[in-house]
């Protein structure tokens, strides 16, 4: 991968996924020997919409390579409610530290960011844009799981919105993986996403009911579907009980399935399944630190 | 005399813009930011017979040669568009329009959601595809109406 900005997951290589995923199982079979390896570096956080668990992840990743991080702080308390605009936030703030992570609700507003600064700077989430790390630690999760290489994933929930599924679906044509949809024919992939995975050769199918897939599936990847998406409450439930499993739905299923979920789930995964082997959420979460911690280390050039 | 140039008369200096699809003449003058406070003596034909369209139409601008990025964004909604460049009476330069890579600050993005349309110092840029644009910044892609998401400067 080029050792600067992460933007989207269509800038990633497979080459460049392999070096992040193998250095990030190097991290996570030894954890003491990154440590020290970012001493007196910091990481710049700028996160212009509520974020907990990518905040915190980057946050983790950075003091355990000994670093540190300065963060923004919420927009409300920042001098964006002055008016001040992003390309200005961002290269103020390059300024104070060696690497910027920047979420934000306009979508290409990273790329537009990273035209303005010299540092590293990462995507952790555009609006319904990209977020090329959650793909990185879900890849690295799957490979762990069910491998790369001849994999069948069922990705099921919003599509049109979530940029998590977005960047998968992106980073996935690399692998040769056959990929399913299931949604709701309201929130089935955007026409931009379906062009791209068409132009990568990909091997998609799109579903409704995933009855249909299910026995095939080496991974389910699950997302929630909001119920913002939706005109009325009434109809929101009917569709969104149509998206959501628990330990019957996945009697169907390969024993060795694996579930996924982004997190934070509201009840699309019931929590029967939590005490199945399928259940590898909190494990994709908990993995943000290695990979983060992995990522961080390549792009700041820490010595080996 | 032929049936072509009974319907346009000759013009000492400025731009033919010919074999423009059929419809497209408007889309053209507001690419070129003409409206009818601009001043200039414009001739617009519209839905005139041509060999190699079936119909065409015809803008004739006087008094200015266009730009390469005038000429790119015109390729987009008018591909078989010729531009004749007149000088004293003659057409000094003749050539088709070409389909750029990309249009940089011509175009506004459709979507809302993009930072292009957020008040940011930052211009418009879309690539160019074979049946439409892409937003380089929200991935966007247009392909019908592409005309309705012109800049007028």
């Amino acid at each position: 991968m080029r050792h600067d900005h992460v933007i989207s997951a269509k800038d990633l290589s497979r080459e460049g996924i392999e070096e992040v995923l193998d250095r990030a199982a190097e991290v996570a079979a030894d954890p003491a020997a990154a440590r020290g390896r970012q001493a007196g570096t910091l990481l710049g956080l700028c996160f212009f919409e509520p974020s907990t668990r990518t905040k915190m992840s980057f946050t983790a990743a950075m003091k355990r390579l000994g670093g540190d991080v300065v963060d923004m702080g919420s927009v409300e308390s920042s001098s964006v409610t002055k008016g001040e605009s992003l390309a200005d936030t961002v290269r103020v703030v390059e300024g104070y530290a060696d690497a910027l992570v920047l979420r934000h609700p306009s979508e290409g507003s990273a790329k537009m960011a990273s035209e303005y600064v010299d540092v590293p700077l990462i995507n952790a989430g555009d609006g319904a844009g990209q977020h090329p790390t959650q793909t990185l630690l879900d890849l690295y999760t799957i490979r762990k799981s069910a491998g790369l290489d001849d994999l069948t994933i069922g990705v099921m929930g919003d599509l049109k919105y979530g940029r998590t599924v977005h960047s998968l679906a992106h980073a996935l044509t690399n692998f040769d993986a056959r990929q399913h949809f299931v949604s709701p024919e309201s929130l089935q992939l955007p026409r931009s996403v379906r062009y791209d995975l068409h132009e990568a050769g990909a091997s998609i199918r799109e579903h409704t009911d995933l009855t249909e897939v299910l026995p095939e599936l080496d991974v389910l990847y699950v997302t929630r579907i909001q119920r913002e998406r939706f005109a009325d409450e009434t109809e929101y439930r009917a569709v969104a009980g149509e998206y959501q499993i628990d330990a019957d739905t996945l009697a169907a299923a390969r024993d060795d399935l694996t579930v996924m979920h982004p997190l934070p789930r509201v009840d699309e995964i019931a929590h029967d399944v939590d005490e199945t082997d399928h259940a590898t959420y909190f494990q994709q979460a908990h993995n943000g630190v290695p990979m983060r911690m992995a990522l961080l280390d390549l792009l700041l050039g820490g010595d080996r | 005399m032929s049936d072509h140039e009974l319907r346009v008369s000759k013009i000492r200096d400025g731009t033919v813009i010919d074999h423009i699809a059929a419809g497209q003449a408007l889309n053209v003058l507001a690419i070129l930011g003409i409206d009818a406070d601009s001043g200039e003596t414009v001739s617009v034909g519209m839905r005139v017979p041509s060999d190699r369209l079936g119909t065409k139409d015809i803008v004739k601008v006087e008094g200015r040669e266009l730009s390469q990025d005038e000429v790119d964004v015109i390729s987009l909604i008018a591909p078989a568009a010729t531009i004749n460049i007149v000088r004293e009476f003659d057409v000094a330069e003749k050539h088709r329009v070409e389909r750029p890579a990309e249009v940089a600050g011509v175009l506004s993005c459709p979507n809302r959601r993009c930072i292009t349309t957020e008040d940011e110092p930052v211009e418009s840029r879309f690539d160019v595809l074979d049946d439409g644009i892409r937003c380089q910044y929200c991935g966007t892609i247009v392909r019908e109406g592409i005309a309705d998401h012109i800049d007028v400067r």
